[in-house]
């Protein structure tokens, strides 16, 4: 066995794993999403949503990986991460703000 | 929904992000219904999308599965899912299901209601059928209140709680359900908080899959009325108390995991064994009194439909 | 359709009236049970639990108390079978929120009562008809059921088996109101063989999910067509007030719609629904006795003996004895109260089923009660004297 063979071949590292969905008018800002994010995704909006919540915000995607522990916490079915599988996959620019449905 | 997404407890993977998607669990949620009445930093939502990763996980039909609930705020589940749902009278979800499971027992019944629905005016029912170990999933979120008239006090109270009933203190002693449903013959017997996401979802898939009679308590925040009262915050400060101070011992001895007011809370599972149902166990008591004369119910499960 | 023959126990028996009671469900189709053990009624879910397990298909269970039973036959309704509970008064008060679930959500189910001396423990092994009310108003709200009323073994049988039918007609709670001693009475009971037996169907929808909605109705009976879980309709039924498609609305519009038609599918057809036998009302000229007794029951049993006395005596006194009682036959009552001098209301009860018809004599005619508190049956001669005093 030589050591060329067991040299890990070298990954396209992807750099946008997953993202969020939010549906603001089902949320009704409890927090959980933004407290248990793994990787500190999430913050509320200045905005409110019709009933008065503020509503969570993607604040940094390249920190997302698509867990989805968000969606699984939100008792409102307001949020939910997916995951991409395209290492070229860049978001837009301003695709941060509000991505209320 | 792709079926590997179907299958898995995550969520659909994309090339590019959409312009919009579609959150999986919608098709398991009357979502024309949505938003729910729940309050915000309630934890019985969180309950429930637990649930639905349950129901993609577990692999039954879900036309066989209905879910029977009382009254209370967690006995608004049965209105928020798709699933043949009946929301019955205070404290009587168990009977109902008894009725349900045994004229058709194909269905998957799932119980799913709140402490004081299920343990105070439901008590006596409850017993019966963990002793009878009729086939069914009994999911109690203890939030330790009556929600829905405005927070009195309920069997799970721990002393001094305040309560509306009680202005002055909780002072019973509250129950401790796991060693109340163990205690009664029931197969499974599994507690988290609604902190522990992934593991109510693995405890319900479980539960789902698991005959005889299972029961998994969800300890949840109710941040209007029992956290508001005794100023512990909202749901959030709930759920991080509920992470700081949980701990899981699965296998623990259930008279041990009592919980007092603001205290340790046990997790885990702590029952997992096997018994007859109640179903099996009248098929062999009347195959041993009348042998032959005896067809084992169900007898051919007549479609009424037909003629 | 015919009854189906394995549930159906063809001949000529030497029964009482709760093991009468028993045939005539299991004839009709019934095929879940839910009980718990109260005299006089306690023999009913004996037999059943006897014969559940030869007849197939069928399961008894007895439950932790009646609250439970009434809801757990609703339970079995909803998976698909006919069903019925039994009880007593003191068991009949504990299912009283059930019989008001079961008439707003439209569930069709028997209550079977078997009336005891009363309130409360009472007497437990002697007759009562003191519940015939509460079979009408026991539960809060507004809503409609049927009730019948047995006076023999025979009867029992049938009208328990009309009980079903009509409660799959009308998507309604039906009481069965024997007492005690038609409950414990020893008699001829002739079951037929099943193809003479018509038993009525549920009314199935044939609308496919996504389409149906569990209280639309799409014929002009008032009464929604029903679905069973399991078959993938992914209904939703709530005891809230409720729309056509089973959600909880809270308003007043919704609760107006809903109570007008689960009260008017009764009232509406409360001609075609109740049912009574007369004895010596009515000649064909269409004259009229000039005293009308009303019992029911086995009351109704001893009233003829005490109408034999009077008749004796040269008064022109007949018999009108309802047998499906709620709805009271409000449109003969009302026209016997025309031609009558006087209608007598026999009944085991300080007052009850008199209120209805001195309400729809509206004092045309004189009404007189002869009730008594219960615990044994009229004497015969009390009811002559008062159907010769109120004659003259």
């Amino acid at each position: 066995m030589v050591a060329e063979d067991v040299k890990p071949k070298p990954k396209k590292v992807m750099k946008y794993l997953g993202t969020t969905f939010v549906k603001a008018e089902l949320c009704k800002g409890c927090g959980f999403c933004i407290e248990f994010c793994p990787t500190t995704v999430l913050e509320f909006s200045k905005e409110f949503n019709s009933k008065g919540y503020h509503y969570p915000l993607m604040v940094a995607e390249e920190k997302c990986n698509g867990c989805d522990l968000c969606g699984l916490y939100c008792p409102d079915f307001a949020i939910f991460g997916v995951k991409y599988n395209n290492p070229e996959y860049k978001p837009a620019a301003g695709a941060t703000k509000k991505e209320a449905e | 929904m792709s079926d590997d997404a179907a299958k898995s407890l995550t969520r659909d993977v994309f090339a590019t992000k959409p312009a919009t998607a579609t959150n999986p669990v919608d098709p398991y949620l009357r979502m024309d219904r949505m938003p729910s009445i729940w309050c915000g930093g309630c934890g019985i939502g969180t309950t429930v999308n637990c649930f639905t990763r349950a129901l993609t996980e577990c692999g039954l039909d879900l036309d066989k599965v209905a879910i029977v609930s009382g009254i209370g705020c967690t006995g608004r589940v049965a209105g928020y899912l798709n699933l043949d749902s009946f929301h019955t009278t205070h404290g009587r979800p168990i009977p109902f299901a008894t009725g349900l499971k045994l004229a058709n027992p194909e269905l998957k019944v799932v119980v799913y209601s709140g402490d004081g629905d299920l343990f105070a005016i439901g008590g006596n029912h409850f017993i019966h059928a963990a002793r009878r170990n009729i086939d069914l999933v009994v999911i109690c979120v203890n939030n330790h209140t009556y929600g829905m008239t405005g927070g009195q006090v309920t069997p799970t109270t721990p002393e001094p709680a305040i309560a509306s009933t009680t202005p002055y203190g909780a002072f019973e002693f509250p129950f401790n359900l796991p060693y109340l449903a163990d205690s009664c013959g029931a197969v499974y017997v599994a507690r988290w908080t609604t902190y522990h996401v992934r593991q109510i979802a693995r405890s319900m898939k479980e539960a789902l899959s698991k005959r005889g009679f299972s029961f998994i308590e969800v300890i949840s925040p109710c941040p209007t009325l029992y956290a508001r009262r005794n100023k512990l915050g909202d749901g959030l400060d709930a759920m991080k108390y509920y992470q700081e101070k949980s701990v899981i011992k699965h296998g623990a001895a259930t008279s041990e995991v009592g919980i007092g007011f603001q205290g340790e809370i046990v997790c885990g599972k702590f029952i997992d064994r096997e018994r007859e149902t109640w179903i099996e166990a009248y098929d062999r008591r009347h195959e041993v009194a009348l042998g032959a004369k005896f067809t084992p119910y169900p007898t051919g499960l007549v479609d009424a439909k037909k003629e | 359709m015919k009854a189906d023959p394995r549930g159906v126990l063809t001949g000529a028996h030497y029964m009482d009236g709760d093991h009468a009671c028993c045939e005539g469900a299991i004839a009709a189709g019934c095929r879940f049970v839910a009980g718990y053990p109260i005299t006089p009624s306690t023999e009913v879910v004996e037999r059943i639990a006897q014969r559940f397990p030869r007849v197939g298909d069928g399961v008894f269970i007895q439950m932790e108390d009646e609250i439970a039973s009434s809801i757990a036959i609703q339970g079995a309704v909803w998976g698909g079978k006919k069903a019925m509970t039994v009880t007593s008064g003191p068991g009949f008060s504990l299912m009283m929120e059930h019989i008001g679930l079961a008439a707003i959500v439209e569930a069709p189910c028997v209550f079977v009562d078997v009336q005891r001396g009363g309130p409360s423990t009472g007497l437990p092994t002697l007759p009562g008809q003191a519940d015939m009310m509460q079979a009408r108003w026991g539960s809060h709200g507004d809503y409609e059921i049927i009730a019948v009323c047995p006076n023999s073994p025979q009867e029992s049988f049938d009208l328990t088996f009309l009980a079903f039918n009509l409660a799959e007609k009308y998507r309604v709670p039906v009481m069965v109101m024997l007492d005690e001693c038609v409950g414990h009475m020893h008699e001829r009971v002739v079951i037929p063989p099943a193809e003479q037996l018509d038993v009525v169907e549920r009314k199935w929808t044939d609308q496919k999910p996504g389409q149906y909605k569990p209280y639309e109705v799409t014929d002009k009976s008032m009464v929604p067509a029903m679905c069973k879980a399991g078959d993938g309709y992914r209904i939703h039924i709530t005891g809230l007030t409720h729309d056509e498609r089973g959600y909880p609305v809270m308003n007043w519009q919704a609760q107006e719609k809903l109570i007008h038609r689960i009260v008017n599918k009764i009232r509406l057809n409360a001609d075609e629904i109740t049912r009574f036998e007369e004895t010596d009302v009515e000649d064909k000229q269409g004259n009229v006795a000039d005293v009308v007794v009303v019992a029911y029951g086995i009351t109704s049993r001893v009233a003829m003996r005490g109408i034999e006395l009077a008749r004796a005596k040269g008064v022109k006194v007949g018999l009108h004895r309802p047998t499906v009682i709620w709805p009271f036959p409000e449109k003969r009552i009302r026209q016997l109260a025309q031609k009558a001098k006087a209608i007598v209301v026999v009944e085991m009860n300080y007052g009850q089923m008199y209120y209805e018809v001195e309400r729809l004599a509206a004092g045309k005619c004189q009404t007189r009660l002869l009730g008594h508190g219960g615990g044994t049956v009229h004497d015969p001669q009390t009811i002559c004297d008062a159907i010769v005093e109120v004659s003259r």
